[in-house]
């Protein structure tokens, strides 16, 4: 069985009641710009990455690890993995 | 002669004073590159400060994979002293070793300046030699240093102990969490250090090498050291030498 490769994007994000001071910088920027109504503003990262695996649930897992791991600190933040498209390995 | 470790990751950039600090407090130090999976027989090991792996993707996340952790792990696990100051507690708290997490500081600025803390405990081996209980004068230098672990985890560090230093005014009384300047980072409940429950992991934010000899302004810190050295020259002359058994080289 040949693998497909599957691009995922992996977005953290501070859990719900965790301080996040980028979050409230940027939100108390948003009134010099002449913006209002905009609350909750919170600052995460998001992370791209393509696997390699025979299947797509099994290249989740892969991403699921990863992000668990290493991307995440699963104290402090959440994560969530979203695919984005899947090919021949080695496309991009 | 007392062999501590100073661990050297890309990026450490405390890892000269530290080493000096711990000849100045009386061990033989060691430098372990963080590519070594040895950790050369030291009988203590400590982390210093700085910015392993450039702090990418977030503060100690990185080194906390490398080949010497692993064996800073087992032997950690085998019960032997480790300490890591600032970025060391970063790698820490990311490798499990200590409870908590170390988030962007409140006031979101980066932080260079001396603090003021305090000693919960006096019976452990990173304190029992600093002295009476009284504010400890010291530089931070970060700007992730938000003591964070949710309530419940809070309660039972205070239960049980592991709750090493605290930001306090200079009359010792612990400091606020929000907008009380002595807290620097806004750290939840003041808390500028904390320890496993074994007691023999421990990490802070503050640099007790930046303020271990008069010539830097504070010798406040050398006590922290001290009480390391002494407590690892104790359990060797007791026979407890841990070891990093069982790591793969």
């Amino acid at each position: 069985m040949s693998a497909i490769a599957y691009r995922f994007a992996v977005n953290v994000t501070p859990k719900p009641g965790i301080l996040d001071p980028q979050g409230r910088a940027v939100e108390a920027s948003l009134g010099h710009l002449g913006i209002v109504g905009v609350s909750g503003v919170r600052v995460g990262r998001r992370i791209e990455l393509t696997v390699e695996a025979a299947s797509e649930e099994a290249a989740r897992g892969v991403a699921g690890r990863l992000a668990a791991e290493l991307l995440a600190n699963p104290l402090i933040e959440a994560h969530e993995i979203v695919l984005l498209g899947s090919g021949a390995p080695g496309a991009r | 002669m007392t062999r501590i470790g100073v661990v050297v990751f890309p990026g450490s950039n405390c890892d000269t004073d530290t080493l000096h600090g711990l000849e100045v407090a009386g061990a033989e130090p060691v430098a372990l590159w963080h590519e070594q999976a040895s950790l050369d027989g030291v009988q203590a090991v400590v982390l210093p400060g700085g910015f392993a792996y450039g702090d990418y993707l977030r503060a100690g996340v990185i080194a906390r994979f490398s080949p010497i952790m692993r064996s800073v792990s087992a032997f950690a696990a085998a019960g032997g002293l480790v300490l890591g100051i600032c970025n060391g507690f970063q790698v820490l708290a990311e490798a499990g070793l200590v409870p908590g997490a170390l988030l962007r500081n409140r006031g979101l600025r980066f932080l260079g300046r001396d603090v003021l803390i305090s000693a919960e405990r006096n019976d452990t081996a990173f304190t029992w030699l600093s002295g009476e209980r009284r504010p400890l004068r010291m530089p931070v230098a970060h700007g992730e240093g938000c003591y964070f672990a949710d309530d419940e985890t809070l309660d039972q560090l205070e239960r049980d102990g592991q709750v090493l230093f605290r930001y306090v005014h200079a009359d010792g009384t612990r400091a606020g969490e929000v907008g009380d300047p002595a807290n620097p980072n806004g750290s939840l409940r003041a808390i500028a250090g904390v320890m496993n429950a074994a007691g023999n992991v421990a990490g802070l934010m503050p640099h007790p090498e930046r303020a271990a000899e008069a010539v830097l302004g504070s010798e406040d810190g050398l006590g922290i050291l001290r009480s390391l050295v002494e407590a690892t020259r104790r359990r060797a002359a007791e026979g407890i030498v841990p070891t990093v058994a069982g790591v793969v080289r």
